[in-house]
């Protein structure tokens, strides 16, 4: 590959200068409503740094062929590129072999894959999949649907109100019945961060199949699927400064390769004839269909980006910031902090006594401040806490302290324009 | 900012604060169920209509400042008018709300509303209330849902 696709300065990994940072994403210098961008949704999607923008740009101006299919020179480029990009993945999350990992659209494709190719063909009536009470909904919807394909039946392992999975409640509902165990690494709801290597290894003593919803979790904290032991791991590339339309499945090998092909079509197999079709190897059999070619060499360079600045740092600037942010936001009279979990990931989700999340959203929107609010595709949660929304702020590598005195200066204008 | 200031009237924080026909009627003649998915507001309006006249109209439910105070206004717009003017209220409002277009605008204080234009992500919002009557004035029994239209 090129080298002018990777535009960022080699920095020393114990020093991280948040200022330099900010300049490698130019959405940052965007005003909103006459004022500067302070984005704090990062939970539902990550700006791109300079160094992806240039990848894309440059992959369609010097690359762009398909792949897998060309003897020219253009597809050998980008087929090169593409099988660079995986490897560049299973490097980034641990994995042992690069058919391992599966290019998909979403952390929602990957984990759609693992219910209608892994689940469905396997699973018997009264089977079990055990889930959690703070799963994202497309961690939940997918398994509903499996179970009424099957008979099986879907259990939920209940969360106390601190935001934290009930550990004896979860080792209890693992039982002789239960084939898979699916839950998040991170609540993109509540920022609580599960403690996988306890739970994975009791949901593998007792021979269930784990997968790990990783979307929240992939940008902000070190992940080794080999050392974690899990089975599935799905995250999306949007949420890790990648391009839209890119996502991962990891799957250990061996049940990759025992599991059907989830869509068919043209590069997923050997040889077609009307009678019969071979499939092809792992991972290609699951990648039905020209890719997102573009977008997984950009998920690539975004995935050097942030090893280039290294995991440890930017978690330890991230949280240096949620401390921040919680102490200040503790601090605001009619504020309750939803999910207080000690292990938590940068994002907080707060309610405001007398005002809606709706209205807290609008009234920083004026200031240029971009929160999230509402049910966050996690209702279950909702209904945990008895709240219909909450408004959320999700803090990520760019964002600085400066820009969270924004926030609480923001919130003082909404408990201004609310006050009784 | 001068936008916000027209969205969060004092009219409308007030109908927040302290809605107006927060209630439920038993019986009512018409009644209908609105629902936002994407930030949970929830409504319920109820209706007794007479000789084609709303003798009374309440709600309840639980929202924003804008959908409270959207159906708050309009319990109170509508009392006492007959179905013929609720629908002329309703399309002056919808056009009031969504359009930049300055057609007849409704009477009196329905005219706050007119701040939402401004923020095409709250209209829905200030639609709710509106859509559910609509609804409970066609006998709809399926709840209404702003994801739906
Ligand atoms: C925990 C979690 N899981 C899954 C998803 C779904 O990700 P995507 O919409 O990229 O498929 C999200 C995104 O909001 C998430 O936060």
């Amino acid at each position: 590959m090129s080298s002018s696709m990777i535009n960022t300065q080699p920095r020393l990994s114990h020093e991280f200068d948040v200022g330099s940072v900010r300049q490698d994403f130019p959405i940052l210098n965007t005003s909103v409503h006459h004022q500067k961008l302070v984005y704090l949704d990062n939970a539902a999607t990550t700006q791109k740094p300079q160094a992806v923008l240039d990848a894309l740009t440059h992959y369609y101006q010097h690359d762009n062929a398909n792949v897998h299919r060309g003897v020219h020179a253009l597809s050998e480029r980008a087929t090169q590129a593409f099988e660079a990009a995986r490897e560049t993945v299973r490097h980034f999350i641990g994995a042992r072999h690069a058919q391992e990992i599966i290019f998909v659209r979403s952390t929602t494709e990957a984990i759609n894959l693992v219910a209608g190719s892994f689940a469905r063909p396997r699973l018997k009536p009264d089977d079990e999949i055990l889930i959690t009470e703070m799963e994202h909904h497309s961690n939940i919807v997918p398994w509903q649907l499996v179970c009424q394909q099957t008979g099986a039946c879907l259990k939920v392992a209940p969360m106390d109100d601190q935001g934290i999975l009930q550990m004896h409640e979860f080792e209890k509902q693992i039982g002789p019945r239960t084939r898979l165990v699916a839950l998040t690494h991170v609540s993109n709801a509540l920022g609580s961060i599960n403690p996988l290597q306890e739970i994975i290894h009791l949901a593998k003593s007792r021979g269930a199949v784990v997968l790990i919803d990783g979307a929240q979790a992939v940008a902000h904290l070190p992940v080794n699927v080999s050392q974690l032991n899990c089975d599935f791991y799905a995250f999306s590339g949007h949420k890790l400064y990648g391009p839209t339309g890119t996502g991962v499945l990891y799957g250990r090998a061996e049940l990759l390769e025992s599991m059907p092909p989830w869509q068919g079509g043209g590069d997923m197999i050997r040889s077609v004839t009307f009678e019969h079709t071979e499939y092809n190897d792992i991972p290609y059999k699951f990648e039905a269909g020209t890719p997102d070619i573009a977008g997984v060499i950009g998920l690539a360079a975004a995935i050097r980006y942030l090893e280039n600045l290294g995991l440890g740092p930017i978690h330890a600037h991230e949280q240096t910031l949620l401390h921040y942010a919680t102490e200040r936001l503790s601090n605001l009279p009619g504020l309750r902090i939803i999910g207080q979990s000690p292990q938590k990931s940068s994002l907080i989700s707060f309610v405001m006594d007398g005002v809606h999340p709706h209205d807290i959203g609008t009234i920083l929107d004026g200031e240029g401040i971009a929160i999230r609010t509402g049910h966050h595709c996690a209702m279950p949660i909702m209904d945990h806490f008895k709240v219909p929304a909450t408004a959320r702020a999700s803090f990520a590598l760019y964002n600085t302290t400066e820009e969270i005195d924004a926030l609480v200066s923001g919130l003082n204008h909404v408990t201004q324009w609310f006050g009784k | 900012m001068n936008e916000l200031r027209d969205l969060y009237q004092q009219v409308i924080l007030d109908h927040y604060k302290q809605p107006r026909n927060f209630y439920r009627l038993k019986p009512a003649t018409h009644h209908a169920k609105g629902h936002n998915p994407l930030c949970g507001d929830e409504v319920d309006i109820w209706l007794d209509i007479q000789d084609n006249i709303i003798r009374d109209i309440g709600f309840t439910g639980q929202g924003c400042a804008i959908s409270t105070a959207s159906a708050s206004l309009m319990t109170e717009a509508l009392r006492g008018k007959t179905l013929s003017e609720a629908h002329q209220i309703f399309d002056e409002v919808r056009a009031m709300v969504t359009t930049d277009t300055q057609l007849t605008s409704p009477a009196g204080k329905l005219m706050v509303l007119a701040g939402v234009r401004q923020f095409p992500a709250r209209v829905k919002c200030a639609m709710l209330a509106w859509h559910t009557l609509n609804a409970a004035l066609n006998h709809q029994t399926k709840p209404v849902s702003t994801e739906q239209t």
